[in-house]
């Protein structure tokens, strides 16, 4: 068999693993991350998860290494201004409120989503319910760029922290309904997530290297958009590729998901912002 | 058993004489996952089998590789590679897997390309948006799928 090129590719490393996810650790300015442990207990298909930064090519990889060569760094530093900027008719800027800066926020990117007064909030939620409410300044568009910029400056603060979403209590009927979504086969092509990411992780799709699509490293920088994407945007990718009608970004549907697809990484380092190809 | 041998017989005899009339997908006879006759009534074509195997609704290399093909770039590992296929399957089972794999492989992650109903959520095509009403077009047509058989037909090993 001739060996083509992307074979050859995820071969490098792999020094006879079962998997075509390579052995390279992730470590960001001397720090460690974890991105292989044992999956949680409620995931049944799968006894090893994986940061998806081991399926990338090293080119990708190093990117996410360095944060001087990180290009989401960049929007991270608009978050930034953002946090601080005057917006909506009460005069205020999150620093007005938040004056232990970003830093206030370390640790709540992990146990995003989370139920509130019995409703499923993700992070865009508390955004836009700040800003609304206690600013009085206009919603942001799910995955528009201030936004993400906003949801990577807040994710950064609990970089190095492992994911810990709650499923159980007022979580339980979110969580259910997403892991229903998550094994559905949609579209014309019948696909569903776990198709993909848990039946086929490792393996290449065309020239994709299928990951176990975990989301501890989003919004992530994708190189062949150059700008950040949201979790729901790359769901919506995801379920528009098997020719299906997809759900709306920030639906109660893809909060879900969210929350499900965020519990496949409970044990997994939080990245974010990471780089994808 | 009895009438599905009929319909199979009763579907031949109606293409030979109308020539050009498809098998609809909703009357395909299926047995043991396979099709025993020509889904268009006509032979396939292997060459334009060859390049619906990469391009469009095929894209079967997406998922399996072919040594045979080995001048395109990026062929999956979903599925096996297909080299020596035509060894395993009567050309009667390759018409039966293209069309509708699941016949076959109950489960399998390998789309049908030729049905029209029972979609979770059918979009318009890549879209991401819902499909209009009026009719289901198969990911390939009747022809299509006997091109691509009629190329699977020629992986032969040796
Ligand atoms: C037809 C195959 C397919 C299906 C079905 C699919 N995906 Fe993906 N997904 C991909 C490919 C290809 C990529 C890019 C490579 C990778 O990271 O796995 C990807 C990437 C992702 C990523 C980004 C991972 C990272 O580390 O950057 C997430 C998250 C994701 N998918 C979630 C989902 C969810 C949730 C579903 C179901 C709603 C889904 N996918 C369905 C093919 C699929
Ligand atoms: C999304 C992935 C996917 C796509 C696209 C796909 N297949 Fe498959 N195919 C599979 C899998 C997986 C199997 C193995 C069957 C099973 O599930 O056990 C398979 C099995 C087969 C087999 C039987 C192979 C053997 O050696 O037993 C043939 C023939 C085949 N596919 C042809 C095709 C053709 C032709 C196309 C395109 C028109 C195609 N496939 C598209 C995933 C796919």
């Amino acid at each position: 068999m001739n060996l083509k090129p992307w074979i050859a590719a995820a071969v490098i490393g792999m020094a006879g693993a079962a998997f075509a996810q390579d052995d390279s650790t992730l470590s960001i300015d001397g720090e460690d991350f974890v991105t292989e442990t044992a999956a949680p207990a409620h995931l049944d298909n799968l006894s090893t998860i994986y940061s998806g930064w081991r399926f990338r090519t090293p080119e990708t990889q190093a990117l996410q290494i360095d944060d001087f060569d990180n290009p989401a760094m960049i929007f991270v530093d608009q978050g930034i201004d953002l946090f601080n900027a005057v917006d909506g008719t009460e005069g205020k800027s999150c620093a007005s409120c938040h004056t232990g800066g970003p830093e206030e926020f370390a640790g709540l990117h992990a146990q995003m989503p989370k139920v509130v007064d019995g409703k499923l909030v993700v992070m865009e939620d508390l955004i836009n319910t700040h800003r609304q409410e206690v600013m009085g300044a206009e919603p942001w568009k799910w995955s528009g760029a201030d936004m993400q910029a906003m949801v990577a400056l807040i994710g950064l603060q609990s970089r190095g922290m492992p994911m810990d979403v709650v499923i159980d209590g007022d979580a339980a009927p979110f969580w259910e309904k997403g892991k229903e979504i998550y094994y559905t086969r949609y579209g014309q092509l019948e696909l569903s997530c776990s198709n993909c990411h848990e039946d086929n992780y490792g393996n290449m799709i065309r020239a994709d290297h299928l990951s176990q699509g975990q989301i501890n490293g989003f919004p992530t920088y994708r190189l062949k958009q150059a700008k950040l994407i949201s979790r729901h945007n790359r769901f919506r990718g995801c379920i528009r590729d098997t020719r299906a009608e997809t759900f709306a970004e920030g639906s109660d549907e893809f909060k879900a998901l969210e929350l499900y697809v965020a519990s496949r990484a409970n044990g997994l380092d939080i990245e974010t912002p990471a780089v994808r190809q | 058993m009895k009438h599905i041998i009929g319909l199979g017989l009763a579907a031949t005899f109606a293409a030979t004489i109308v020539g050009a009339e498809a098998v609809k997908p909703t009357q395909v006879v299926f047995e043991d996952g396979a099709i025993a006759a020509s889904l268009s009534g006509a032979a396939g074509d292997a060459e334009n089998g060859a390049i619906l195997m990469n391009k469009g609704s095929g894209n079967c290399i997406a998922c399996h590789s072919v040594d045979a093909l080995s001048d395109l770039p990026f062929h999956g590992e979903v599925g096996p590679p297909l080299d020596g296929v035509a060894d395993r399957w009567s050309e009667a089972e390759l018409r039966g897997i293209v069309a509708d794999a699941k016949m076959m492989f109950d489960g399998t992650v390998m789309p049908s390309f030729y049905k029209t109903t029972g979609f979770t959520r059918l979009g318009d095509a890549y879209t991401g948006k819902a499909h209009a009403d009026g009719e289901v077009q198969p990911l390939l047509t009747a022809q299509d799928i006997e091109d691509v058989v009629a190329f699977l037909v020629t992986l032969k090993e040796e």
